[in-house]
């Protein structure tokens, strides 16, 4: 049987072992930027800032980058090659356990067959550093309804801060080598463990519910209510301006792109972050469009997090992370309509 | 305590493209194109009617197209392709010699298997003729493993119909019960007039051994479904094969999804039995 392995680290040791992982790779974590945080590359600790809420985008460009070469080729005469010959190794450092829970579905997605070979080389180079969450971020977040509020796996190592220590969970030999031949780097004694444990009941009076109803109720209400004019609302109000999906961990959706060289011959075949929410995300070159209009758009987002994937893949994609609500310019708010479709489905019920 | 890792360079990439030169051109219309493609000896192709290939040229894109011939075709396959986008266009200009890029094949084709012994109506508008000729092709080779073949084939006028040298052996066949139809005539046309739907009708056939194939614009199928449970024909022998924006073939890209499937893998055809529940099919 495997163990659970707990280690600790002191605070005042913590620079050093953060300036000793750049020997696992290019480190990445969250860095204050105009008011928000993002996820950049860090070279100097005084960058790092571990007290944040969900960074502006999530981690996803690194392992599913933004814009990425899939293929070289030249016209003539016919030549494919290798786009990428290199993966590096990272270090993604301070990542919430909502993002984490975004690493784990993006997983399933990607190694699902036929695999994706970028996706997966860039992932299986990645080292995931993750940091538990003391207090709920803001009103936007919805992580405890999705479970993701707590550790549940999916990193290398988990960071929980207790007084003047680190508490550190290793869940894989990737974050043991993180750990290794650091003598400050201690065993977690059996207090400690104690202390963990009534930091994680202490969090459970802190961290609250956002949806009105349990997750198997929101399935069953986006089984039932699809066509709610709850998604006639939403449309009415949203722009179409694909925000929600750039910032969502777990919207993957893209598209295929050739960029040719100047001499026109040889170029690079890429593929870019899309956006469900765009009208012509599923028109096809006859004028035919098979999703019309921004309400059926915005159902669909919604569907691909609450229905769609728990069919597919017994796995909610949405993480909690609150970013849709966030950044909607038009203020759609997802805890609200996920409330709003609960409390129709319960009105309905009682109906019959 | 765990295991480790893999750390190997997975270099197979499922994006790249195999070459196939162009062989054989036909004009079939102003708008359509025959193209029949060779691979090189030592790409695996394997397909059934139905199913699709993305076909590239590079600096322009890629786009799904379906294949039209049948696996009996040794040696070649062959896709008809409207102008119609930008993938499509570049298509046209190009000569016999010419070279493409191919990935496939992808996705569902049809259930031949369940077609053996049965009896098949296939029901074809417009460009849907196109995948069902691979399909009709195959047939004709195995012809005597199947019970009674109906052809109805129904187009806008007749000089948009394609394959017309083969569609008038089809109805010289005396295997084959052949009916055409335009929704617009011109002086010389012979056959019916009016849409496809009301050839159903007057079809005779036996509905617990038929297995009716449908393929056509988005429009036709709600009516000819209609008309094909009219004759009770069970919904699980009812086949269609469906239109979508398919980038990646692979599942992933999310363009060609229809509620939570991807016409792309669990497709393009489909068993109306699977997915008249599905509010995005039809």
């Amino acid at each position: 049987m495997v163990m659970e392995r707990y280690a600790k680290i002191s605070k005042k040791d913590f620079s050093k072992w953060f300036s000793s992982l750049e020997d696992h790779g290019r480190l990445y974590g969250p860095k204050k930027k105009e008011g928000r945080h993002v996820f950049r590359p860090i070279k100097d600790i005084s960058e790092l800032d571990l007290n944040y809420i969900p960074t502006i985008l999530p981690p996803k460009k690194y392992y599913f980058p933004q814009k990425e070469k899939l293929l070289k080729f030249s016209i003539k005469p016919f030549k494919t090659a290798k786009a990428i010959s290199e993966f590096e190794e990272f270090v993604l450092f301070g990542v919430h356990t909502c993002d984490i829970a975004g690493i784990q579905c993006m997983d399933v997605v990607f190694r699902e067959e036929p695999v994706d070979s970028n996706y997966i080389n860039r992932k299986d180079r990645m080292t995931t550093v993750g940091i538990e969450c003391l207090k709920p971020c803001d009103k936007y977040a919805n992580c405890v309804s999705m479970g993701n509020h707590v550790p549940k796996g999916g990193y290398d190592i988990m960071l929980t801060e207790l007084e003047d220590k680190y508490i550190i969970h290793i869940n894989s030999i990737k974050g043991e080598n993180l750990l290794h031949k650091r003598p400050y780097i201690k065993k977690c004694a059996p207090a400690d463990r104690e202390q963990l444990d009534v930091l994680r009941k202490n969090k459970e009076q802190v961290f609250k519910e956002e949806f009105i109803g349990r997750l198997t109720e929101v399935y069953t209400a986006f089984s039932k209510l699809y066509k709610s004019d709850i998604w006639r609302d939403v449309g009415k109000r949203c722009v179409g301006c694909g925000n929600c999906t750039a910032v969502c961990p777990t919207c993957y959706c893209f598209d295929v792109l050739d960029e040719l060289e100047f001499n026109l011959n040889d170029g690079l075949r890429y593929r870019i972050w899309n956006s469900c929410q765009m009208d012509d995300f599923a028109r096809v070159s006859g004028g035919e469009d098979f999703r019309p209009g921004r309400d059926a758009r915005q159902r669909h987002r919604y569907y691909r997090k609450f229905k769609y994937p728990v069919d597919k893949f017994n796995r909610y994609f949405c993480t909690g992370c609150g970013r849709c609500s966030r950044t909607c310019m038009a203020e759609i708010n997802l805890i609200e309509t996920v409330n709003d479709l609960i409390g129709e489905y319960r009105n309905v019920s009682v109906g019959i | 305590m765990f295991q480790s890792e893999s750390k190997e360079i997975i270099s197979v990439s499922p994006y790249r493209a195999h070459p196939a030169e162009i062989v054989l051109i036909k004009d079939y219309t102003p708008l359509e194109k025959l193209f029949r493609l060779k691979l090189p000896e030592d790409v695996e192709f394997k397909y059934t009617p139905g199913q699709f290939a993305e076909i590239s040229i590079f600096g322009v894109g890629e786009a799904p197209i379906s294949i039209c011939s049948s696996p009996t075709d040794k040696g070649y396959f062959e896709i008809t392709v409207r102008n119609a986008g930008s993938l499509t266009s570049a298509l046209h200009n190009l000569k016999k010699g010419d070279v493409v890029g191919v990935r496939g094949a992808f996705g569902k084709g049809f259930p031949i298997d369940n077609f053996f012994g049965n009896d098949i109506l296939i029901v074809a508008g417009g460009l849907g003729i196109v995948p069902l000729r691979g399909l009709i092709r195959y047939i004709m080779y195995h012809r005597k493993d199947f019970g009674d073949v109906q052809i109805l084939l129904g187009c806008k006028s007749p000089k948009e119909m394609l394959f017309n040298d083969e569609v008038s052996q089809w109805g010289r066949h005396l295997d084959i019960l052949f009916r055409c139809t335009v929704d617009k005539a011109d002086p010389d046309w012979k056959g019916n007039i009016g849409l496809i739907t009301e050839l159903i009708p007057g079809v005779t056939l036996n509905p617990m051994r038929t297995y009716a194939i449908v393929v056509g614009p988005p429009i036709m199928y709600k009516f000819v479904i209609k008309e094909l449970l009219k004759k009770s024909i069970p919904d699980r022998q009812i086949i269609v094969s469906l239109e979508r924006r398919m980038k990646c073939g692979l599942g992933k890209c999310g363009h060609c999804q229809i509620n939570g499937i991807y016409v792309c893998q669990n497709g393009p055809v489909f068993r109306y039995r699977d997915i008249k529940g599905l509010e995005e099919a039809l």
